[in-house]
């Protein structure tokens, strides 16, 4: 190093930051950066603007601006009664709106779903949010006292309730009943699985590949026939078993075969010296599974799991074929109802469930983002 | 490896500790041990005493055996013919006894193998409160306790992946000294480690042999073999080559292949 005295000019303050050129800050700046920084780049934008506007305009004046919002028939909806070009007829939902949420739930005793609905949203939203105690208690009361007492109120029964048999459910109902019971059930299944498929032992791997790609190679619509038209078959005489309960266990199966292959997935990922860490510390196989590796494998997994579940959600639109109206079934049943027949009804019945299946699943879409953002703990090695 | 010897050399100048070697308690007794990979023959005959207290240096050309001989101690691997027995437990397929004395051998590994999704002090109380079944306050004052010796108390909030090497490893050790063992392995505890970082992981270990413990290193840092070693073991193809004192065992190896590797690790 040279000495002091040699340099002729020593700044001893730092230089002041000046704030960045107007062109590449603010609303402008931004926009010459992303929009418009070359010519490819401004037509793909024009493109993009053009096509947003022909997709979202005419969504925009269907459902708001040419939409009826009341009336009390298809009167209402009429071109030749409104006078005008006729979008939405809103009032049609709103008068079956019951039917979309309960199904034909006989309507003195829709407070037991309105009850079971109160209950899980109450249990549910401390569960989603990470800052709210008492995960332990609270994940018990959501996954064993919740179905129970969901079980009793909807079924009915017990304590001077009324029996309400499944096939008068519908609607939400029936779509939330087997998306939920499929997405909580199938986790665990699933978990087991992979790690069985993983197992040292070899009958155990053997009945997991077995398992899993049984119920991988056959479409879910087969799944569904098999357990409302061919499972009756094959039980003895007199034995009769629900028809929503074959559907759930159908459904249930086979997502977690889907889930089995996610979360080996997962369980690939992690290093071994994972298990050895924890092998050489003394942890017990299950122990180290649930406290090391399935924490880790499960995490990396996440997008994939909500895309099953998600997948899960929008495929309870199938038990259509079956004989049980989701919402979507119950949706299109309500078409045939002349009191309501009008040129925009199905389209507005339509956009209606779109909107309501499109709220859950992005729902779940958005929380994944969240929890994968909330548990990385930046180890990149 | 010059650097790193003389590094440590520096803490080498304070008076050694009086170390105590039981003559008649033995830690681990391994007896005509033998392990294939398949077909391959890893592991021929291996015949090794360690003396409670005693601290053992392994080194070897990479691929000998020294990762696979040290790792069957704790069932890491299994090995297929002879007896290892641990603190006076004999390894067989019997789960308890692997739990067992796997509660009593610590192990560090080269690559740390920290859990990456718990902070630094849940990594140190898992096992003490999982294993041990201690309370966690007590876990956690345990854990604290081990982090201040190794010098890091004040990264107990943080995940792994926010340490260095060196830090990352001295937790590790302090992870295994919180299950409070009577046996450490160390696999090459240094070598994923930049060289300013090899020094403060084996100012630690320096430490925990000046405590006592009983401590087999797979390790090639010549400069700690010197210095805390009552032994060192020289490994080649599978088998135990010479086995001596360190001063003896450097100043005049006996076997050629002795020789041939000592010359390689310590003038390249
Ligand atoms: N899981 C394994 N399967 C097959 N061969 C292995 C396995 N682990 C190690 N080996 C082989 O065994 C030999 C000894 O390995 P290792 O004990 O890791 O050597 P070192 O630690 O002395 O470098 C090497 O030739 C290595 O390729
Ligand atoms: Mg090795």
């Amino acid at each position: 190093m040279t000495d002091m005295t040699d340099l002729s000019y020593v700044r001893t303050t730092d230089a002041q930051a000046k704030p960045a050129p107007v062109s590449t800050s603010g609303i402008v700046g931004w926009m010459r950066r992303n929009l418009f920084s070359s010519i490819p780049n401004t037509i793909l934008t024009l493109i993009g603007v053009w096509l947003a506007y022909s997709i979202f305009a005419p969504i925009i004046n269907f459902a708001f601006i040419n939409a009826v919002w009341t009336g009390d028939n298809r009167d209402a909806c009429l071109a030749q009664n409104v006078g005008r070009e006729v979008g939405a007829c809103w009032p049609y939902v709103e008068a079956y709106f019951p039917q979309f949420i309960y199904g034909r739930y006989p309507v003195e005793e829709r407070y037991r779903v309105d009850i079971v609905y109160l209950l899980f949203a109450l249990l549910i939203v401390p569960m989603l949010i990470p800052t709210v105690p008492g995960k332990r208690i609270n994940a018990l009361l959501l996954l064993v006292a919740f179905p129970i007492i969901s079980f009793i109120l909807l079924v009915g029964g017990y304590f001077g309730l009324p029996v309400v048999e499944t096939s008068q459910w519908g609607g939400l109902l029936v779509t939330l009943v087997i998306a939920i019971t499929g997405i909580t059930v199938s986790l665990p299944i699933g978990i087991l699985l992979a790690l069985g498929r993983r197992s040292d032992m070899p009958i155990v791997r053997l009945l997991s590949v077995i398992f899993i790609e049984f119920w991988r190679g056959v479409p879910l619509i087969t799944v569904l026939f098999m357990a409302s038209v061919m499972l009756p078959l094959f039980l003895p005489e007199g034995v009769t078993f629900d028809k929503l309960m074959r559907v759930l266990i159908g459904v249930t199966l086979f997502s977690s075969a889907y889930m089995a292959e996610v979360v080996r997935g997962g369980l690939q990922a992690i290093p071994s010296g994972q298990y050895e860490g924890a092998q050489a510390l003394g942890l017990r196989f299950w122990q180290m599974m649930r406290l090391i590796i399935l924490p880790q494998a499960l995490k990396l997994v996440i997008p994939g799991i909500v895309g099953t579940f998600i997948g899960l959600f929008k495929d309870t639109t199938l038990v259509l074929i079956v004989g049980m109206f989701d919402l979507l079934g119950q949706v299109q049943s309500s078409f045939t109802d002349p009191t309501w027949s009008s040129p925009s009804q199905s389209h507005t019945g339509y956009l209606f469930a779109a909107v309501i299946f499109w709220i859950f699943c992005f729902g779940m879409s958005r929380y994944s983002l969240f929890m994968e953002k909330k548990l990385h703990t930046g180890h990149k090695r | 490896m010059t650097e790193t010897t003389t590094a440590t050399e520096a803490t080498a100048g304070a008076p050694r500790k009086k170390m105590e070697i039981s003559s008649t308690d033995v830690a681990i007794e391994i007896t005509k041990m033998n392990k294939w990979y398949g077909d391959f023959h890893v592991l021929k005959d291996i015949d090794l005493r360690v003396m409670r207290g005693e601290r053992i240096v392994i080194c070897g050309p990479s691929g000998s055996g020294k990762s696979t001989m040290i790792r069957c101690i704790n069932r890491l691997e299994e090995h297929q013919q002879g007896s290892i027995v641990v603190d006076g437990i004999e390894l067989t397929d019997d789960l308890k006894k692997i739990d067992e004395i796997r509660r009593e051998v610590g192990m560090v590994f080269q690559h740390f193998n920290l859990f990456p999704h718990l902070t630094i002090l849940e990594n140190c109380t898992l096992a003490p409160i999982w294993v041990r079944k201690m309370p966690r306050k007590e876990a956690e004052d345990i854990a604290m306790h081990y982090l201040e010796r190794v010098k890091i108390p004040e990264q107990a909030k943080k995940y792994p992946g926010q340490l260095s090497g060196g830090q990352q490893q001295r937790v590790a050790i302090a992870r295994s000294l919180c299950m409070n063992p009577k046996i450490m392995l160390f696999d090459e505890p240094t070598s994923a480690l930049d060289p300013e970082m090899i020094k403060e992981v084996l100012d630690v270990m320096v430490g925990l042999a000046e405590e006592g413990m009983t401590m087999l290193c797979v390790t090639h840092e010549m400069g700690f073999a010197r210095q805390v070693a009552n032994r060192v073991i020289f490994m080649d193809q599978g088998q135990i080559v010479e086995q001596n004192e360190p001063e003896p065992f450097f100043s005049n190896p006996q076997h050629e292949r002795t020789k041939l590797f000592l010359s390689q690790i310590l003038h390249h």
